[in-house]
C-alpha cells in the first residue's frame, strides 16, 4: 500500500515534458518523408525518422525509445496506405501526444494527395499474400509525388506555424523547380531505356517504373509477402528466359540468395536498389534517390545490353 | 440554401391556408405565386444537380488509370462504387457514390478493426499432475479496436475458451490527457511483468511457464476490471515509465479474492528501456503486487482476511539487425517472481522464475528453449521444475505451427515427458506485430 501511494506521489511529482513552442518538431515514420521534410522545412523545423532506409518499412519494431520521439513531435508524417499498420498504432496510442494522434491537427498522411497505384478492385483475400487494400504504399519513387507529398507538408508546416508559412511556401517553390529540372534530366536519361523489362523482389517499385517507362513483368516474391518457393522462381526463370529479361532489382533488406540463383540461370544481372533514402550510405537525399537509382538501372542496362 | 427555401416556401404555404376565409381571393393569388416560386426552385434545383452530374462524369473520365491529384487545395475526388442494379429503379440514387474510407460500402465504415485469432492445441506422451485434453480449440479471440472519439480509442478482445466465453481485455485508453498521462480504464491484463500482460497467441511458446502458473494467478493471470495510469519520467535516452493500477481484487483462480468493496488490488511497475545499438536493446522491469486471497475464506466467509504480496523483476534482451531484419533475429528474456502469501498455517514464501531463449534463424523459422523453476504458491516447499524446447514455422505473417517438446519434474507426482503442438491462425484486420 505504502509503496503504491509513493509510486503514485513520483507519478505526480515528475515534471511535464514541455514541448518547445520554437522550432516545428518533425517525426515521419521513413526517411523519405524525412527528407522531403528537411527540404521543405529547412533550418525552421528539426526532422526525425523512425525506420532506417535500409529497413523492410513493413516490419519496424514498435520500440519505447520511438515513443519518447513521438512524444515530442508537433507533427507526424506517415506514408500511409496501412504500410505502417504494423507498428505505428500501438506507438501513437503510447505516445501520449495528443496533437499527432489520427485526425488531429498534427498528423499528416502523406499519401492522400498522391498518385497510388495497384489500388485493389474487386474481392481481396490474403489468399494474395499480405495485399494493401488501399493500394501500394511505395508511391514516393516517383517525383511528381514527391511534389504533392512536399505540398502537403509545406501547408501543414505553415498550418501549424503561420508564421512561417510564406518561408515554407518558398521552399516549397524552390524544391518543386530543382524536381523539375532533376526530373527533366532523369527522364531523359532514361528515355532511350523505355520499355526495359525487369524482375523486383517486392512491389515497391510501380510508380518508378511507370515515371520512367519500365516494364515490371514479374516478382520474385511469388505473392507480397510470402518468401520464395521453388516452383514460383522457376516460373520467373522461364519467363524471363521467354521475355529475356536481364534485370532483377532487390531492395536492400532482402535475402540475395534467389535472386543470385535467377540470376545465374536467367543470365540477369541483380542490382540492390534502394528504394528509399537511407537505403545506402550514399543516397543522403531525395535527389541523390533517384540519381543512384537512375545510374544503377542505366549502368546495369549498358552492361547487360538488355533492351 | 435550396433546401433552406424549400422549407420556407413550404411554411408560408402552410401559413396561408390556415389564413382567415375573407383573405380567400388574395391568398388564392399568393398561392398560385408561391407556386411558381416552388417551381422555379425545382428548375434551378434540377439545372444545379445535372450540372453537377456532368462535372462529376469528366472528373472521373479524366482521372483514369493515371489520375494526377489535386489541384492545389483541392482534396482527391473520393473514391466511388456503383449503386448496385435495381437500386436506381426504386427511387434510389444512380449512378457511382461515393466512398469515404477504406471499406466496401458506406455502412462498414464506423465498424472497429475486427480480427479472430484462433489457437489450437494438441500434446502427446503423459502428464499425470496437470493434464491437458489430446486435442482442444484452447481459445478463440475476437478482437475489436478502434478510435472511439478525439480523446480515446478503445481495444475489446473477447475469449472463447473450451469452458465459455470471456473478456480477455476490453478497456478505452484515453490517448491525449494532459501531463503526459496514459490512461486505460475497463478490464485489463495487469503490468506485471512481461508474460501477464501478453496475450497467448504473442507468447513464444505453447504454453505460459510455470512460475505464471504456480504464482501469478494461472493462464488468465493477474487480470481483472480496474484503472491502469503510466507516466513517462524523463531520463534522457532512457525510456523509463512507471505504471500504478487499481484492480476490483478478483484475479486467477486462488491469487485474489474480493469479500469486501475495499478488498482492491494494485499494480505497480517501473520499466526501463533502452537501446544499446540501433539492433540490439535491453528491457528491465520491476513490479509489485498485492491483493487478497482466497486462503482464508471459510463458507463464504473471509474469516482469515489474508492477502499475497507478489514481487517481480524481468529482463529482456533483443537483437535484430535492420537491414536484414525480417531473416534474424534474438530474444532473451528472464522473470524472477517472489510471493508472499499469507495462510492459515503461516505465510508462505515462495520464489519462481524462467528463463528462455528465441533465436529466429530463417524469415520463417525460429528456435527456442526455456528454463522452468517454481515454487507453489499455497506450498512454499513444493518445487515444480521443467525445461522446454521450441520449433515455430511461420507459413506467413497470419498462421503459425509451434511444435515444443516439455519436460516437468513436478514436487507431488512422476515427471511428465510430453510433446506439445499449436496452430495458430488469425483472420480479419491486420494487427499490430507485437514487441
Amino acid at each position: 500500500m505504502r509503496s503504491l501511494k509513493l509510486l503514485l506521489v513520483f507519478l505526480l511529482a515528475s515534471p511535464v515534458v514541455a514541448s518547445a513552442q520554437g522550432k516545428l518538431n518533425v517525426v515521419t515514420s521513413t526517411e523519405d518523408l524525412a527528407a522531403i521534410a528537411r527540404e521543405i522545412g529547412g533550418d525552421h523545423i528539426t526532422v526525425e525518422s523512425i525506420a532506417r532506409g535500409y529497413q523492410d518499412p513493413h516490419f519496424v519494431e514498435a520500440k519505447p525509445s520511438f515513443i519518447l520521439k513521438l512524444q515530442r513531435a508537433d507533427v507526424l508524417v506517415a506514408v500511409g496506405r496501412e504500410l505502417e499498420i504494423g507498428w505505428l498504432p500501438p506507438l501513437l496510442t503510447q505516445s501520449r501526444n495528443g496533437k499527432i494522434q489520427v485526425g488531429s491537427s498534427g498528423y499528416l498522411d502523406a499519401s492522400l494527395t498522391a498518385e497510388i497505384l495497384e489500388v485493389p478492385t474487386g474481392q481481396i483475400t490474403r489468399a494474395e499474400g499480405d495485399v494493401h487494400p488501399l493500394g501500394n504504399p511505395h508511391y514516393w519513387l516517383d517525383p511528381e509525388n514527391g511534389k504533392r507529398i512536399g505540398k502537403a507538408m509545406a501547408d501543414k508546416f505553415g498550418e501549424l506555424r503561420p508564421g512561417d508559412r510564406a518561408f515554407f511556401q518558398q521552399q516549397l517553390a524552390s524544391f518543386t523547380s530543382r524536381l523539375d529540372t532533376a526530373e527533366k534530366r532523369w527522364l531523359s536519361m532514361m528515355a532511350p531505356y523505355k520499355g526495359t523489362k525487369m524482375v523486383t523482389y517486392h512491389r515497391s517499385f510501380p510508380n518508378f517504373a511507370q515515371r520512367f517507362g519500365l516494364d515490371i513483368i514479374g516478382y520474385v516474391e511469388p505473392r507480397p509477402g510470402i518468401p520464395p518457393t521453388p516452383q514460383h522462381t522457376l516460373d520467373i526463370m522461364n519467363e524471363m528466359k521467354r521475355q529475356n529479361v536481364k534485370l532483377v532489382l532487390v531492395e536492400p533488406y532482402f535475402d540475395l540468395k534467389t535472386p543470385q540463383a535467377i540470376g545465374r540461370e536467367t543470365g540477369a544481372q541483380v542490382l540492390v536498389m534502394p528504394p528509399s533514402v537511407g537505403g545506402v550510405k550514399e543516397v543522403t537525399d531525395y535527389f541523390k534517390l533517384f540519381d543512384y537509382d537512375i545510374n544503377l538501372v542505366i549502368d546495369a542496362i549498358k552492361k547487360s545490353g538488355a533492351k | 440554401m435550396r433546401p433552406i427555401r424549400f422549407a420556407c416556401a413550404a411554411l408560408l404555404a402552410a401559413t396561408l391556408v390556415a389564413a382567415p376565409r375573407d383573405a380567400a381571393a388574395q391568398t388564392a393569388a399568393q398561392a398560385q405565386q408561391i407556386q411558381q416560386q416552388i417551381d422555379q426552385v425545382r428548375r434551378e434545383f434540377n439545372d444545379r444537380l445535372a450540372a453537377l452530374e456532368a462535372q462529376l462524369a469528366s472528373i472521373q473520365g479524366g482521372q483514369a488509370p493515371t489520375a494526377p491529384p489535386a489541384a492545389p487545395g483541392v482534396p482527391p475526388a473520393p473514391t466511388t462504387v456503383e449503386v448496385p442494379p435495381g437500386a436506381a429503379g426504386a427511387g434510389g440514387p444512380s449512378g457511382p457514390i461515393p466512398v469515404y474510407g477504406s471499406s466496401v460500402t458506406n455502412a462498414k465504415v464506423f465498424n472497429p478493426d475486427m480480427a479472430v485469432i484462433g489457437d489450437f492445441l494438441g500434446a502427446a506422451g503423459r502428464n499425470e499432475v496437470d493434464p491437458q485434453p489430446a486435442l482442444e480449440l484452447h481459445e478463440s479471440e475476437a478482437a475489436f479496436q478502434a478510435i472511439v472519439d478525439p480523446y480515446a480509442r478503445a481495444d475489446f478482445f473477447i475469449s472463447f475458451g473450451e469452458n465459455g466465453v470471456g473478456v480477455e481485455e476490453g478497456f478505452l485508453t484515453f490517448t491525449s490527457l494532459p501531463g503526459g498521462f496514459l490512461t486505460k480504464v475497463g478490464k485489463m491484463r495487469a503490468a506485471f511483468g512481461k508474460v501477464n500482460t501478453l496475450h497467448n497467441h504473442v507468447l513464444p511458446w505453447t504454453d505460459r511457464p510455470l512460475v505464471t502458473r504456480s504464482l501469478v494467478g494461472g493462464e488468465d493471470g493477474i487480470d481483472d476490471a480496474g484503472i491502469s495510469v503510466a507516466r513517462l519520467i524523463p531520463a534522457g535516452p532512457v525510456f523509463l515509465e512507471a505504471t500504478g493500477e487499481v484492480y476490483r481484487g478478483d484475479s486467477g483462480e486462488s491469487l485474489y479474492k474480493t469479500s469486501e468493496r475495499s478488498d482492491l488490488s494494485y499494480v505497480g511497475h517501473l520499466r526501463a528501456y533502452h537501446d544499446i545499438t540501433e539492433s540490439t536493446n535491453v528491457d528491465f522491469g520491476s513490479s509489485y503486487s498485492y491483493g487478497h486471497n482466497p486462503a482464508g475464506i471459510v463458507n463464504d466467509v473471509d474469516l482469515g482476511r489474508f492477502t499475497t504480496k507478489l514481487f517481480g523483476v524481468d529482463a529482456t534482451l533483443r537483437w535484430k539487425p535492420l537491414s536484414r531484419s525480417i531473416y534474424h533475429s534474438f530474444v532473451g528474456r528472464s522473470e524472477v517472481i517472489w510471493s508472499r502469501r499469507q495462510q492459515f498455517n503461516g505465510r508462505q514464501d515462495a520464489m519462481g522464475y524462467y528463463a528462455s531463449g528465441d533465436y529466429q534463424f530463417a524469415r520463417r523459422w525460429f528456435a527456442g528453449v526455456r528454463y522452468d523453476r517454481s515454487d507453489r504458491a499455497d506450498d512454499a516447499s513444493l518445487l515444480d521444475k521443467g525445461g522446454s524446447a521450441t520449433l515455430t514455422y511461420w507459413p506467413s505473417e497470419f498462421s503459425q505451427v509451434r511444435g515444443q517438446y516439455r519436460r516437468t519434474d513436478y514436487a507431488d507426482g512422476p515427471a511428465a515427458n510430453e510433446l506439445l503442438f499449436q496452430f495458430q491462425f488469425s483472420i480479419g484486420a491486420h494487427g499490430a506485430h507485437p514487441f
